[in-house]
């Protein structure tokens, strides 16, 4: 008998996601599918707004990462108002920009490891869902648990002196700054007590590293058999080829390295991205244009950055990316759960910059916006955490923006993490009639590492529960079960 | 000298979603009434969601109550007191329950202050920054009920635990 198996929805993943893996007569895996239920609306909803309401109207997309979506409109805003793709700013705006970019992605990695995935690997992938979560860390590593929400705490508190407000932030606005830093706050930052200090975030993100790297060698064979699969890798790198994840040049290489993407500027993305359609999914699938639909999708996120860029421009961060490059011999590394190796590594990174950011005295500075000549068109781009996040929007005479295209992190990762959920399917679930908690979290495993977020901001205390079902070759629902 | 309980009243939900917006629109309501009738020890705060670092904030206090939009059948509101045993695994793994963050701070601290949850029907939820009319009537209930359940709350020390529908 064929069966049909739905894990609905994916559980600590954002938004609504639901699994259905087909078997044959044989109990072998035919199709694999991860179906997104995306809210496509935003798009529409901002045209005929004014165009310098969008970096605060965006962060209605996603209470989750709202930072990144107001920096990435606020760049494609600096586009349109004559103040350049980037470099343009003054150094106060381009910085205060920068320590609120990399505060977001301090707590963003620190909740993904220390909430999602140090649990899954301190207590298994089939170990008790109650306790696979900081709750369960609280409980047998204490230490670690503080660790994480005072790494959170940081980084929340750097995007408030930034942004200016936890929601609806207005730190970012066309062409600049609204606000820089105070000398009290940098001070607050640089020597607070402890542990909240840039001095202590630093060293125990490189704990959090050591972390892993035990874990890793002591389950080296289970962590590179896991959902590896070659692909092309795509992110912004800096125009030396350094890490920079607020700005660059955009960059693909494919499972060998080789530059497929050659350092573009990414006002062109149009020219060499595209998206298709598919017929069971509300998310599309990107893929680079010259290489076709088959051949052209690709990674992006923390596994994707650390295969673009030549090297990562802080000291202790620059370390580790050598010995993790050593791991594939420079090559492209393709482990899924390696995206977890090189989240911690950009931790680090980030930690590092809002370090040196924080001794930097154009933070101080008064000079806040750059005005130039006004365009109709602009593009800009971020590295959010979860990867690449595209910003595009056209406007009228009046002022109000005509056409915005959005292209998240996790619509690029469509396909990766489809195709993720295709091995470990295969892995564990190949002629098997019953599905355990801990199959099913190993698929969940799978999409986590990528940080799928797919919120739509809105929350519903008390509702989807982790749903699975099961269906028999006429798809009659032979056997449902419930978290 | 008397040292007045540490109150944490905390609203979260995203204002760019209409109903959503209830935690936020509470708390600005309790502010401008706070600023004619002062209470002692009373802090606000707002976010998007709940978070793990929230069990840190409250850590530090007496008593909580979180304010929040609710899609559950109820009439115009629901005050209940936090179970922290009602914690569990969230299907959203960004944003964790008031449950699930007083749970984190026992484990994490030894001590949880006593939390409520103000959960306020909702009825829409687009990209509108502007309550529904059915949920600004269901904040107008609402806030009248928390001013006199406060007040209570301030002077009495074992304040209701059952829950109490509206």
């Amino acid at each position: 008998m064929s069966k049909k198996i739905t894990i609905e929805p994916v559980t600590r993943v954002e938004g609504h996601g639901k699994v259905t893996i087909h078997m044959d007569h044989q109990g072998n895996i035919q199709q694999t599918r991860l179906h997104i239920v995306e809210f496509r609306g935003f798009e529409r909803f901002v045209q005929g707004r004014p165009y310098w309401e969008a970096p605060v109207l965006v962060q209605r997309l996603c209470g989750i990462c709202p930072v990144s979506h107001h920096l990435a409109a606020a760049k494609a805003l600096d586009v349109i108002v004559g103040a350049g793709t980037g470099e343009g700013l003054t150094p106060t705006g381009e910085k205060m920009r920068r320590l609120m970019h990399y505060g977001q992605f301090f707590q963003s990695h620190a909740l993904h490891f220390f909430h999602l995935s140090a649990p899954d690997f301190l207590f298994g992938f089939d170990g008790d869902p109650a306790i696979r979560n900081i709750i369960g860390i609280a409980l047998t590593k204490p230490e670690l648990a503080v660790q994480g929400v005072m790494m959170r705490k940081f980084g929340q508190e750097i995007i408030r002196a930034t942004a200016g407000k936890k929601i609806h932030g207005t730190g970012a606005i066309p062409g600049g700054i609204n606000k820089n830093l105070s000398i009290e706050e940098r001070d607050e930052f640089l020597k607070g007590a402890d542990p909240l200090n840039a001095d202590k975030m630093v060293s125990w993100a490189q704990d959090a590293l050591e972390f892993f790297k035990h874990y890793y060698h002591a389950n080296k064979e289970m962590v590179d058999g896991f959902a590896h699969f070659p692909s092309n890798h795509l992110s912004l790198v800096r125009k030396d080829g350094a890490m920079d994840l607020y700005h660059g040049v955009l960059r693909a290489v494919d499972t060998n390295g080789n530059k497929i993407l050659n350092d573009i500027d990414y006002q062109e993305y149009t020219n060499y991205i595209e998206e298709e359609v598919r017929s069971w999914s509300y998310m599309k699938f990107p893929y680079l244009k010259e290489f076709g639909k088959d051949n052209g999708w690709y990674r992006v996120g923390p596994l994707a950055r650390l295969n673009t860029v030549d090297f990562i421009p802080t000291p202790l961060a620059q370390m580790e990316f050598e010995k993790y490059k050593a791991l594939t011999h420079g090559k492209p590394n393709n482990f899924c759960l390696h995206t977890h190796y090189a989240r911690l590594i950009e931790t680090l990174h980030a930690a590092e910059m809002i370090r040196e950011l924080l001794n930097d005295p154009d933070l101080l500075g008064n000079d806040l916006v750059t005005k130039g000549t006004k365009q109709k068109e602009g593009v800009g781009l971020i590295e959010a955490p979860r990867g690449t996040l595209f910003h595009h929007y056209r406007i009228n005479d009046n002022d109000q923006i005509e056409m915005a295209n959005l292209i998240v992190s996790t619509t690029h990762n469509n396909e990766p993490m489809n195709r993720s959920v295709n091995f470990v399917a295969k892995s564990v679930m190949t002629g098997k009639e019953v599905i355990t908690e801990g199959m099913m979290n190993s698929v969940e495993v799978a999409i986590r590492a990528y940080d799928p977020c797919l919120s739509c901001a809105t929350h519903a205390l008390g509702k989807m529960p982790l749903e699975v079902s099961l269906y028999d070759s006429n798809n009659n629902l032979i056997d449902r079960k419930r978290s | 000298m008397t040292r007045h309980k540490r109150i944490l009243i905390y609203g979260y939900g995203n204002p760019g979603r209409q109903d959503d917006g209830l935690g936020a629109a509470f708390i600005e309501k309790l502010e401008a009434w706070l600023k004619i009738h002062p209470v002692a020890g009373v802090n606000l705060d707002c976010n998007y969601q709940l978070n793990i670092e929230d069990a840190e904030l409250i850590a530090h206090k007496d008593l909580v109550i979180f304010v929040d939009a609710s899609q559950e059948d109820i009439k115009h509101f629901s005050f209940t007191q936090v179970d922290p045993s009602d914690a569990r695994v969230e299907f959203t793994m960004h944003a964790v329950s008031p449950a699930f963050v007083v749970d984190l701070c026992k484990k994490m601290y030894h001590r949880a202050p006593e939390t409520y949850l103000l959960h306020i029907k909702g009825h829409e939820w687009d990209f509108v920054e502007k309550l529904s009319d059915k949920a600004q009537h269901n904040l107008e209930l609402a806030f009248s009920f928390f001013i006199k359940r406060l007040a209570e709350m301030i002077s009495i020390e074992d304040a209701v635990s059952q829950r109490t529908d509206h």
